[in-house]
């Protein structure tokens, strides 16, 4: 934690970054982001392991980037993501600077390249909770799991948390806010609810992270996360690229390969 | 079921193959049953995932979904990105509980005018046994008083 902040206060002191974007105490003992622009607003940075939320949401946000260059302090999540964003062309590449913890050290990563290589060393995303539940949703029969989602979709009142709080959903005008043509209906009842949640799903197919929060920001407990993950399992087994893995790959759903194999086309 | 269920079903085509594979099976004065209304579309890379939830939304008991042969797009390369498309929409329908065997994808090219009107009547005696696509439309009234 002092080797952090030390870090810190040392970019911001050099001028290197405008900013240390990490996590300060909220209401309620929570973890809230933190954005630090001088070196005193640096001593209330914090963290631990309540410290969950992914920060890379906030880069792309147009107050964000006016800011200049900002220092993020980055789960693996948040490294994933922003591999994702620069590989989507949303951040440049030099527009990153990491501070990653590596057990008690700090490491300064300053491009996507310093990110890949730190990443490859950890272990893959997603937690094997959400991993044994999508088994044993897959498990069950496909009116079970209708049943399974009309039920919990049934609390949606569609405040799009889910969405707000992705990093990748970073699109100005969203197919949910668009009226000509009404996609989905946008009352929260469960036409619009199911199929809001199918659009989400979809359109992360292939370049979800896997960081789950989405899961983690309903405010009444939906497990949407299962969904987007599902999707990117997919898109990873058939097409066997993975989101946020580096800077180079083209999204999944806008490349093809002659040979993709498929068994349901007649 | 009542005996007096008709499907509907909605068949998106594209323009350049399954198109005119169902004009040639008109021009070859091949009959087959009425169910379907099909929608021309430039091409299947057009056919977004949406279109197809919307046929649903709007009581469709069941689509299809059918464009060129792999390697006959008109513009080169449609089909193989529609395919890819599919093939993460159909897992993630049945990952959601939506019927699959209600959605049919195929490739029906432009001198296939038998083949087309073979397919149109195989998927709807599917859709007929299936009976109509009641939760889906369920959805709809659900939770509206």
């Amino acid at each position: 934690m002092e080797a952090l902040k030390q870090k810190a206060k040392e970019l911001l002191q050099k001028g290197d970054v405008k900013a240390v974007l990490g996590y300060a105490v909220g209401t309620g003992n929570v973890r809230r982001p933190h954005f630090a622009r001088t070196p005193e607003q640096v001593d209330r940075l914090v963290l631990d392991e309540k410290c969950t939320q992914n920060l890379a949401t906030y880069l792309t946000k147009h107050e964000v980037k006016h800011l200049g260059k900002v220092a993020v302090v980055a789960l693996p999540a948040t490294q994933r993501a922003l591999l994702q964003l620069v590989a989507e062309r949303q951040l440049r590449d030099d527009a990153i600077c990491l501070l990653a913890m590596d057990g008690t050290e700090v490491k300064v990563l300053p491009s996507g390249a310093a990110v890949e290589q730190h990443l490859a060393l950890k272990t893959d995303a997603m937690p094997t909770a959400d991993k044994a539940m999508i088994e044993k949703l897959m498990a069950m029969t496909r009116e079970q799991r209708w049943a399974y989602w009309q039920q919990e979709l049934s609390r949606c009142v569609k405040c799009y948390a889910c969405r707000n709080s992705c990093p990748m959903c970073y699109c100005e005008h969203c197919t949910m806010d668009c009226n000509r043509p009404q996609w989905v209906p946008v009352a929260s009842h469960a036409l619009g609810n199911l199929e809001y949640h199918m659009v989400r799903a979809m359109h992360l197919a292939g370049r979800c992270v896997e960081c789950g929060e989405c899961g983690r920001a309903c405010p009444v407990g939906i497990p949407v996360h299962l969904l987007t993950f599902f999707a990117e399992e997919s898109t990873a087994k058939q097409f066997g690229q993975r989101a946020g893995h580096s800077t180079k790959l083209d999204y999944a759903l806008s490349t093809f390969k002659p040979d993709d194999k498929e068994t349901f086309i007649r | 079921m009542t005996e007096s269920f008709e499907p509907k079903i909605t068949a998106f085509v594209c323009n350049w193959c399954t198109y005119a594979g169902a004009d040639l099976t008109g021009t070859s004065r091949i009959n087959y049953q009425s169910n379907v209304r099909v929608l021309r579309v430039p091409c299947t890379g057009r056919i977004d995932f949406m279109l197809l939830m919307k046929a649903f939304q709007k009581g469709s008991d069941g689509v299809i979904v059918s464009g060129c042969h792999p390697n006959d797009c008109h513009y080169t390369s449609g089909n193989y990105h529609a395919r890819r498309r599919w093939m993460v929409y159909k897992d993630l329908m049945d990952f959601m509980g939506v019927d699959t065997n209600r959605v049919t994808f195929s490739w029906v090219s432009a001198a296939e005018g038998a083949r087309w009107a073979q397919l149109v009547n195989e998927v709807t005696d599917n859709i007929r046994n299936l009976g109509p696509y009641a939760e889906y439309k369920a959805l709809a009234v659900a939770g509206i008083e």
